[in-house]
């Protein structure tokens, strides 16, 4: 089985799509970064307007903590969409160019081979979220350094010492792990059913807008299936930043989403033991 | 290269391997049926392929080939019929049986963005084979593509692809190779040398060849045994040179004295197989036993003979058969 992964991950990134969503990350933190360098200062300003005169603030709050989760922010609700054309091509990819005949009359059985496509899709997740990690993390401190974090939360401002961060980052970056690989889960499932990876790009990222919106919808019937909507999960990352954390409520989603994701892979290798390869 | 490898082995064909007696049998094929909603491409299909044949499947397109060959390979299911390979189950003992097959199935196709090695070595190593340097660069030298080990897939042509669909296929050095179409694409002489690597295998290594073929003249030229199907029926199986034992074939006798032949055959008994004449050729319709006693008459009768080509055979009682004519 080992092998069978390291076949697959050889495989994935010698393709350069694996490297679209590596790039778009790169590109957008540094961007964000640029622009906040310049400009970030007044962002602050602008935020503690309200409560300067009433508190003294001491210490660097425009510091590498409340960058990375600015960006972290900004592009989490998009990483999906980088995922996905990985995902998507995993197992079409192989219908795609008439490998399946060659890769499935190997020792290797069904069960062991798409098994080997989920392990790799989410080996790929956790290096595109290590990568984000180091940009937007250990980047974001080695530019612009350290300090307490600055948090809003609706109407409640939180400052999260500094010695109090870091694993609350560490955290959020595993429950991103959970959430996207439940993603890339998801356009696995979709591809295992087509020849062509656009497919299942475009159906993963249907559903996630489509839930998106319903959850969105200001409409009781709405509101009462919000709670079933895997997206509505997605976003419990940042339940780390608050203070208190709010365990019960995390662990909820978390077990929700690797509920989804066992169910995804379990009926994906189902249908896929089945499939008459005719590609 | 390709060519150097096999010299020694060129003009080998059928008839010198002979059939090679066996006991084993490796595939064994009882009522296997698929059907495709109300489509049935494969009905009640029996096969047995023995140890060290070189086993013609012939059929017309649409014949339920390439399903059975999917079959075999565990690509699509069966839905009904029992298969077992070197006498096991291929769902139960998938593992032991797939280490021993190497197959292509259709054109071959490869992670065309990968470079040939690179395809040799993931798939190779899927198969559990010797994927060092030496035994890829050794298997691309077998099928001449040492020379663009480098290069992308993408950038072959289709006969290269071929050629590598044999190395792969072969990589893992398995007891039973099962080639579909294996000479597609290729020219004369890559067919030939192709033609000339399943002798090889199958005489000087001891392999099982199950070759699926539209190339009846192929088929014939390499064969021990063979089956034909028709509508995803079997039609015919036996060793080819007991289907076309008593087939009459037509053949061409190029003479020196053309109307000195005419005249002597006109007085025996081979008038009654004569065809046709032209300036110097003579054309009879015999079976193969009977080629070699026209050539003695005719020689004994002072006329020399100075070539004997059999016109058709295989593909006369191919046609016969698969049109629906008298088994």
């Amino acid at each position: 089985m080992t092998m069978l992964i390291w076949l697959e991950l050889q495989k994935m990134f010698r393709k350069w799509r694996t490297y679209i969503g590596f790039i778009a990350i790169g590109f957008l933190a540094i961007v964000v970064q640029v622009a906040l360098y310049f400009t970030g200062a007044k962002m602050i300003d602008f935020q503690m307007r309200g409560i300067e005169q009433s508190f003294v603030m001491v210490g660097n709050l425009f510091n590498g903590y409340f960058i990375a989760r600015f960006i972290l922010m900004a592009l989490i609700i998009h990483i999906p969409f980088l995922i996905v054309i990985v995902g998507g091509d995993l197992l079409s990819g192989e219908a795609t160019a008439g490998t399946y005949r060659m890769l499935l009359t190997r020792p290797a059985s069904r069960f062991q081979v798409v098994t080997a496509k989920f392990i790799a899709g989410w080996i790929s997740v956790l290096l595109l979220l290590i990568w984000l990690m180091f940009l937007s993390l250990i980047v974001s401190l080695l530019l612009f350094g350290s300090g307490p974090l600055l948090s809003f939360q609706g109407m409640k401002l939180v400052i999260i010492a500094q010695n109090d961060i870091l694993w609350r980052f560490l955290c959020a970056y595993l429950f991103a792990l959970i959430s996207m690989s439940t993603v890339i889960s998801i356009s696995i499932f979709f591809s295992s059913f087509v020849q062509n990876a656009i497919g299942p790009i475009a159906a993963t990222m249907a559903v996630i807008i489509i839930f998106l919106i319903l959850s969105a919808i200001p409409v009781d019937f709405f509101q009462t299936i919000k709670p079933y909507l895997f997206t509505n999960h997605m976003s419990q990352w940042d339940g780390f930043f608050s203070d208190p954390v709010d365990y019960g409520e995390i662990f909820h989603s978390m077990w929700y989403l690797l509920a989804h994701i066992v169910v995804i892979y379990g009926i994906t290798t189902y249908i896929f033991i089945k499939k008459d390869i005719l590609s | 290269m390709i060519r150097t490898t096999l010299t020694p082995f060129i003009r080998l064909n059928h008839q010198t391997i002979g059939v090679i007696l066996n006991s084993e049998q490796v595939i064994e094929v009882r009522g296997l049926t698929k059907k495709f909603g109300t489509l049935t491409a494969v009905n009640n299909l029996d096969l047995n392929v023995y140890s060290g044949d070189v086993f013609g499947f012939l059929g017309p397109n649409g014949a339920g080939k390439s399903t059975t060959i999917r079959m075999l390979l565990s690509l699509i299911k069966p839905t009904s019929g029992e298969m077992k390979i070197f006498g096991k189950s291929i769902t139960k003992d998938r593992k032991e049986i797939f280490s021993k097959i190497g197959a292509i199935v259709e054109k071959p196709d490869f992670y065309l963005y990968l470079s040939a090695y690179k395809n040799l070595e993931i798939l190779g190593k899927l198969s559990g084979a010797d994927t060092s340097k030496k035994k890829i660069m050794e298997m691309l030298s077998l099928v001449g593509l040492e020379k663009r080990y480098k290069s992308k897939v993408k950038t072959y042509s289709h006969g290269m692809k071929q050629r590598l669909g044999l190395a792969q296929a072969l990589l893992h050095d398995p007891e039973l190779i099962i080639l579909d179409e294996p000479t597609t694409g290729l020219d004369p002489q890559g067919m030939k040398e192709i033609r000339d690597l399943i002798i090889y295998l199958s005489r000087e290594k001891g392999k099982t060849i199950f070759l699926s073929s539209h190339i009846l003249h192929e088929v014939e030229l390499i064969a021990t045994r063979m089956i034909i199907i028709s509508k995803g029926t079997t039609q015919v199986e036996g060793t080819v040179e007991e289907l076309l034992k008593g087939e009459k074939v037509v053949v061409t006798f190029e003479v020196d004295k053309i109307e000195e032949a005419m005249r002597t055959v006109n007085e025996s008994r081979w008038k009654e197989d004569f065809k046709s004449t032209s300036k110097s050729e003579i054309n009879f319709e015999l079976t193969k036993n009977e080629i070699a006693l026209l050539n003695k008459y005719l020689i004994e009768k002072g006329i020399l003979v100075s070539a004997v080509v059999p016109v058709r055979s295989l593909e006369d009682y191919f046609l016969r058969i698969t049109e629906g004519g008298t088994k």
